[in-house]
């Protein structure tokens, strides 16, 4: 029997904009490292997305958003993440994020932010890095 | 509700989750007490067949036994997961809490999955009274994953009723459902044409409903008409006191809905008062009780023999040297095996 299990990892596209062919690529390239994507589709509000968190004990959460609502939509999902006591979970952040809002967004817990042309390997290398190891063993 | 409010009303003040997240003997109580995050991680446990899992399990087992078991099973496209989202609306009416497991494939290559079922089921989500667990099938080949049916044993003992178990997108052969299920529906979308000659040997046996999708496109009357003729054709099915109804169903116009959930609860009124429930719950213990016990055989032959005693008796049967069966009853004897 394997010790550890495959990370699961929620990918979520919050905010209004439709333009999920990132979040589609990250999804695949996850897969492709042998992880299990849980894909929720675009247009999730941080309520959905956390609910969905839950209900699949996912290891990372992964968010990619474009529209510049960032700012707005992180918090909500840090803070109802931290209302359902959520706290071992790696959440990460891609889409469009101007290098100014950074180290807010950082500060806020997402513990990565991947812009355009982040290579795949390495947003890979990140979840694999980062995910709470005691999540993932399985016991003997 | 709010997430918020939930918890506070869900977690005991003294043991939340935050504080208990080690102390997993306290999962099982958490879980009966309708904690989200215990089934969560109770079933996180029973995939990844973690060690205390079967014990949590075998004291779930007699809280549950309540929930009717709903099997949704057809190709790929035919519209199960669409079908599904309309389904737990309708049961949500009744307010129920509902328990749905959705299943997509593993890459046979990389081992990973994206499981996209929660993309129909957009509309249900953030509903807490709804728990969607998406599955992948891990290798699993029968159309839905080595633990499904210990994941419905964890929803039915938290309360959920009804349970929707949603297989992969399935051809002729992935028939493991009508092992879990209570009820199977096996979903057909019009203008698929021959293939429902295709599903004649395999799936067209273990349908309890079928369910013509996409009634709003050309062609379902002429589905619903080969169904029908199918059906008619099978003269073990003409003798059963079932008859098996055809709805058709458009989640796109939301028609026929509430005549399905009607014939399901008809199949279970007519479950229950024909016996007919007793005997496919012994059918499917006993379908459990094997796949257990193969299980721990093949736990233990991975235990007693290493990868070099392997390939030892592997090469000296290869080189004809011995044969076959004197080496599998010596390897037998070895686990405890006659």
């Amino acid at each position: 029997m394997a010790d550890t299990r495959p990370i699961r990892v929620l990918v979520a596209k919050p905010g209004l904009d439709g333009h999920d062919r990132g979040a589609k690529i990250i999804a695949r390239a996850l897969r492709d490292a042998g992880m299990e994507v849980i894909y929720t589709g675009i247009r999730q509000t941080p309520e959905m997305i956390v609910e969905a968190a839950i209900q699949e004990d996912v290891d990372a959460i992964l968010m990619s958003i474009l529209s510049g609502a960032h700012m707005a939509i992180f918090p909500k999902v840090m803070n109802l993440l931290q209302q359902n006591h959520v706290d071992d979970v790696l959440v990460a952040a891609g889409g469009i994020l101007p290098d100014e809002d950074i180290p807010a967004i950082k500060s806020m817990g997402i513990k990565g932010c991947f812009g355009p042309g982040a290579p795949l390997d390495e947003i890979i290398q990140f979840v694999r890095d980062n995910v709470q190891t005691d999540r993932l063993s399985v016991g003997v | 509700m709010r997430l918020s409010s939930l918890c506070a009303t869900m977690c005991r003040p003294t043991a939340c989750l935050s504080e208990c997240r080690c102390a997993l003997q306290n999962i099982v109580e958490r879980l009966l007490s309708g904690d989200r995050r215990a089934l969560a991680r109770m079933v996180t446990l029973i995939e990844s067949e973690a060690a205390p899992s079967h014990r949590y399990l075998a004291e779930l087992h007699q809280h549950a036994g309540h929930a009717h078991i709903v099997g949704v099973t057809g190709s790929p496209g035919a519209g199960k997961s669409t079908l599904v989202t309309r389904l737990v609306r309708e049961y949500r009416k009744q307010d129920t809490k509902v328990g749905v497991i959705a299943i997509d494939p593993t890459s046979p290559y990389s081992g990973g999955a994206i499981l996209g079922d929660r993309i129909r089921m957009m509309e249900l989500a953030g509903d807490p009274n709804v728990f969607i667990r998406s599955m992948a099938s891990r290798g699993s080949l029968g159309g839905l994953s080595s633990s499904t049916r210990d994941v419905v044993r964890a929803m039915d003992a938290a309360g959920y009723d009804p349970i929707i178990i949603e297989t992969v997108g399935t051809g002729q052969a992935e028939v493991e459902v009508m092992r879990t299920a209570q009820t199977v529906l096996v979903v057909v979308a019009p203008g698929m044409g021959d293939d429902i000659q295709a599903i004649k040997a395999g799936i067209l046996e273990i349908a309890d409903i079928f369910v013509v999708s996409k009634a709003d496109k050309a062609g379902s009357d002429q589905t619903v008409a080969e169904l029908a003729m199918l059906l008619s054709l099978d003269s073990n099915r003409r003798k059963a006191a079932w008859r098996i109804p055809i709805v058709k169903t458009s989640s796109y116009k939301e028609q026929g809905i509430e005549q399905l959930v009607e014939s399901i609860q008809q199949h279970r009124q007519y479950l229950l008062e024909s016996g007919v429930i007793v005997s496919r719950a012994q059918r499917q213990v006993r379908s459990e009780l094997n796949a257990l016990i193969m299980h721990a055989v093949a736990n233990a032959l991975k235990a007693e023999m290493s990868e070099e005693e392997w390939d030892a008796v592997v090469d000296d049967v290869t080189r004809r040297d011995r044969d076959p069966y004197t080496v599998a009853s010596e390897i037998q004897a070895r686990i405890g095996l006659k």
